[in-house]
């Protein structure tokens, strides 16, 4: 396993993690373009031109996009979250230089009128479906109303009025903030024949031209409250809470997963022996998410609406309690768990890639599956508790979806 | 292809089978047990039986209770997991390969002397009802077990959640009563898969398993299946669609035939599926179509959700496609689909999670594993004129069509599909 990376004069980083002995190579461009970086005007622009990007391109038509990247072989996706769009696909070795030709040819995408407002429709339709399924919108109503106007309030889909009023000039304005090469990466792991990735790179993406690119990163002022989201159709009740946690910059991320892991895994922790193995929730889990500048942990349980109020008052306990601080046996279980997580995670060739991208997105260091692992296992039952009393769990925001439109916390 | 492929099989004097591949580069390994207490095997007033028996028997045994079973395995790094599904309930899990042993054999244990603790009942009982209100808001899921339900029928077509009336009044006696018939080791399959050595395993789960009393299974028949369209009327942003026409099962010897034509229909990006309904015309975000196998009888089933105002054309096109693809596949299309499959059971290999789900898939399906080089034989060997002679002489249809949403939906020959509830 050898770590290589290079930089091209335009600024495009490429990375990658490189394993003669796995059976395939996966690579991703990774974008620091993400719906913080939207005006509302724009909302779900990030996203859409996600989509519009797989529909073709100076030189090639949407459907011969799909064409080769299915004559590829490749696995191929994309995902657009709040700070980054990461385009990837794994094939074969044999395909490295014709998935690298085809991943960055489509980072230049034609954004033709007819593709856009087709595309439109799906896009749309995708809206519609998240609103069917739960928490019917829930999540993005959470995120907005903790958040306030700070951008990563902000939806990462739009909504069926913003993305209706997109236009292809507003997207092409959006990508020429955001896609300069200095603000992409290349990332590859598995099997890879790193000289000739860099050549490729040089070849397909030498005469991208570079423009300034910024990202206003304010620390977030959280809001608290309570609010319902009235879904009589429901079955089950859906209650979310999100608290302040540590940003990606900060150090005691890791003692924060850790708690994270102990308090609120789905199997062995605190909520898992009060809430899920007595049948109390369907289902519930404590994971914090960290954002440059602003963190956050998201807790959250659904269940039989009846059990509702039990289980908020029981979810309040538990976070109350953790302030008391953790034993060293749940941290020694909790240690034990991450660290077969990462083992596991880094026998995969997709899992390594994401996980050298992430790196990159946040500007960090490179660092191998058993550093990381080691960062955890030094993490002690003081920092722990630190983490505990610094962010509490309890106060945040709260939004409670479902036939219910009783619920109180305690 | 398959210089690193070492699979190894051996049956046990009471019937149960082990089966393993060693990938002794990986650091990992992973495992899983079937037992054949599916869902199947209930009777027809105790539906949900299957999933809660599973749920009571991972609740401890003879040597730890349900606290010190979890702490057990998390000590081990076992991310563990246990489910029902039609035939066999699965326990099992993946992690670092130094626990293996000690792992089969808190397992052993808990199949074999499970506590079936009386005052946990209704906490299991409370966890399965939980599992079944969940289902109701899951609108694809819904949509596609009640095709599955009128498909399959009875038995076979069961979800394996159950029936809410029936889970609120089983007793702990049925619980012990289902343990007691369906686990044991006839039709049983444990698999593993990564840093293994065979031989010492083999002796493991001899001295592990091989005392196991065996009792035979039943025969179960299959009832006759409800057929032809039906609509649940519900009040959603999108009419989630789901069609179904018979197909070939995996030991089926037409099976890759079958795959090869469902292959063009909806794997990859350039799928007629994906070109038709979504890229040209924008209809939904979401639809496929996937062969689903049982033992003795199989399925093609596609879904697609789409909202209200597009839906009826949606399933129009669908159809027309389904009935297009009767005309045939082009060489091209069949060449896309070779190089697409060979990359997945090539990357599919590194994974000992997904291996452990093949194998011990292919043993209860088939009683032997195909080896990559096999499977890979059937594909090259595969030929658009064979494919289109298949299609000719089996074209999809006759299909069965549940729709969920706000609107009843017509089949293009005009039967509409009529409201059920």
């Amino acid at each position: 396993m050898e770590f290589r990376q290079h930089q091209l004069a335009n600024g495009l980083t490429i990375l990658a993690e490189c394993n003669p002995e796995a059976y395939f190579g996966a690579y991703g461009i990774f974008v620091r373009a993400g719906s913080r970086d939207e005006t509302s005007e724009v909302s779900g622009v990030s996203h859409f031109l996600e989509h519009m990007v797989f529909k073709g391109t100076p030189k090639r038509s949407a459907e011969q996009v799909n064409l080769d990247l299915d004559l590829l072989g490749s696995s191929s996706n994309a995902r657009t979250g709040e700070e980054s769009t990461i385009y990837h696909a794994a094939v074969l070795p044999e395909f490295q230089t014709d998935v690298v030709e085809l991943l960055t040819d489509l980072m230049r995408p034609a954004l033709r009128l007819e593709d856009f407002e087709t595309e439109k429709k799906v896009i749309i339709e995708e809206i519609m479906m998240y609103q069917d399924q739960p928490p019917y919108g829930g999540q993005e109503q959470l995120m907005l109303e903790y958040f306030g106007d700070h951008p990563l309030g902000q939806s990462v889909l739009g909504s069926v009025e913003s993305v209706g009023n997109l236009t292809p000039e507003r997207m092409r304005a959006y990508f020429q903030q955001r896609y300069s090469p200095g603000n992409m990466a290349l990332i590859a792991a598995g099997k890879i024949d790193f000289p000739r990735l860099v050549s490729d790179a040089e070849r397909f993406c030498g005469d991208w031209v570079p423009y300034p690119v910024s990202r206003k990163v304010t620390r977030a002022v959280p809001h608290s409250g309570f609010s319902t989201l009235h879904k009589p159709s429901s079955s089950l009740q859906y209650v979310l809470q999100l608290t302040p946690g540590p940003a990606t910059e900060d150090e005691d991320r890791f003692a924060m997963r850790i708690l994270g892991t102990i308090l609120g895994d789905d199997s062995g922790s605190r909520i898992f022996w009060k809430m899920l193995d007595s049948g109390l929730a369907e289902s519930a889990a404590v994971i914090s998410n960290e954002y440059l500048g602003s963190g956050l942990v998201m807790s959250y349980f659904c269940c039989e609406p009846s059990k509702a109020q039990e289980n908020l008052h029981l979810l309040t306990e538990i976070h109350q309690d953790a302030v008391a601080g953790v034993t060293a046996r749940e941290l020694e279980l909790a240690k034990q768990k991450i660290v077969s997580h990462i083992l596991l995670a880094s026998e995969r060739t997709e899992a390594r890639m994401f996980s050298v991208g992430g790196q990159w997105l946040n500007d960090q260091a490179f660092k191998s599956p058993a550093e990381i692992a080691d960062q955890y296992s030094r993490i002690t039952l003081d920092e722990v508790n630190a983490v505990a009393r610094k962010y509490p769990l309890t106060g945040g925001r709260t939004i409670s979806i479902g036939p219910r439109t009783d619920l109180q916390l305690a | 292809m398959t210089d690193r492929q070492a699979i190894f099989q051996h049956r046990l004097s009471n019937g149960l089978t082990l089966v393993a591949q060693s990938m002794p580069w990986l650091e990992s390994v992973a495992f899983s047990c079937a037992i054949p207490s599916g869902c199947s095997r209930e009777a027809a007033d105790q539906r949900g039986l299957a999933n809660l028996c599973c749920e009571m028997v991972f609740r401890g045994s003879s040597e730890f209770d349900n606290r010190q079973l979890v702490e057990k395995l998390e000590s081990l790094g076992c991310d563990y997991f246990s489910s029902t599904s039609v035939y066999h309930s699965y326990f099992g899990g993946a992690m670092p390969a130094k626990g293996l042993f000690e792992a089969l054999r808190v397992y052993a244990g808990v199949l074999r002397h499970p506590l079936l603790p009386a005052d946990q009942l209704e906490d299991g009982r409370l966890a399965c009802l939980q599992e079944i209100h969940s289902l109701e808001d899951d609108l694809p899921a819904r949509t596609l077990l009640e095709l599955r339900r009128r498909f399959y029928g009875e038995p076979f077509g069961r979800n394996t959640e159950g029936v809410l009336e029936h889970v609120s009044r089983l007793s702990l006696q049925d619980i012990k009563n289902f343990y007691q018939a369906t686990y044991q080791p006839t039709d049983a399959v444990i698999a593993v898969a990564g840093k293994v050595d065979w031989e010492p395993l083999k002796e493991h789960i001899e001295s592990l398993f091989g005392d196991w009393p065996a009792t035979p299974t039943p025969k179960l028949l299959s009832q006759p299946a409800e057929h032809g369209v039906c609509h649940i009327s519900f009040a959603s942003h999108q009419t989630h669609i789901g069609v179904a026409w018979p197909s070939v099962p995996y030991n089926h010897p037409d099976y890759y035939l079958a795959r090869g034509a469902v292959g063009v229909l909806s794997d990859g990006m350039s799928s007629r599926l994906f070109r038709e309904v979504r890229d040209r015309r924008g209809l939904c975000y979401t639809v496929s179509a996937n062969m689903y196998s049982l033992r003795d009888t199989a399925s093609i089933i596609c879904y697609c959700g789409t909202t209200t105002e597009n839906a009826q054309q949606s399933l129009d096109v669908l159809i027309e496609q389904f009935n297009l693809l009767a005309e045939g596949i082009s060489d091209e299309e069949l060449n896309r689909l070779k190089v697409q499959i060979r990359s997945g059971l090539i990357m599919q290999q590194e994974s000992c999670r997904s291996r452990v789900g093949s194998l011990a898939g292919d043993v209860l399906y088939l009683g032997y594993v195909r080896t990559l080089d096999e499977v890979n034989e059937r594909i090259n060997n595969l030929t658009t004129k064979a494919i289109n002679e298949w299609l000719r002489q089996h074209p999809p249809g006759p299909f069965d069509v549940v729709t969920l949403g706000e609107q009843p939906l017509e089949l293009h020959d005009g039967i509409s599909t009529t409201p059920t509830r």
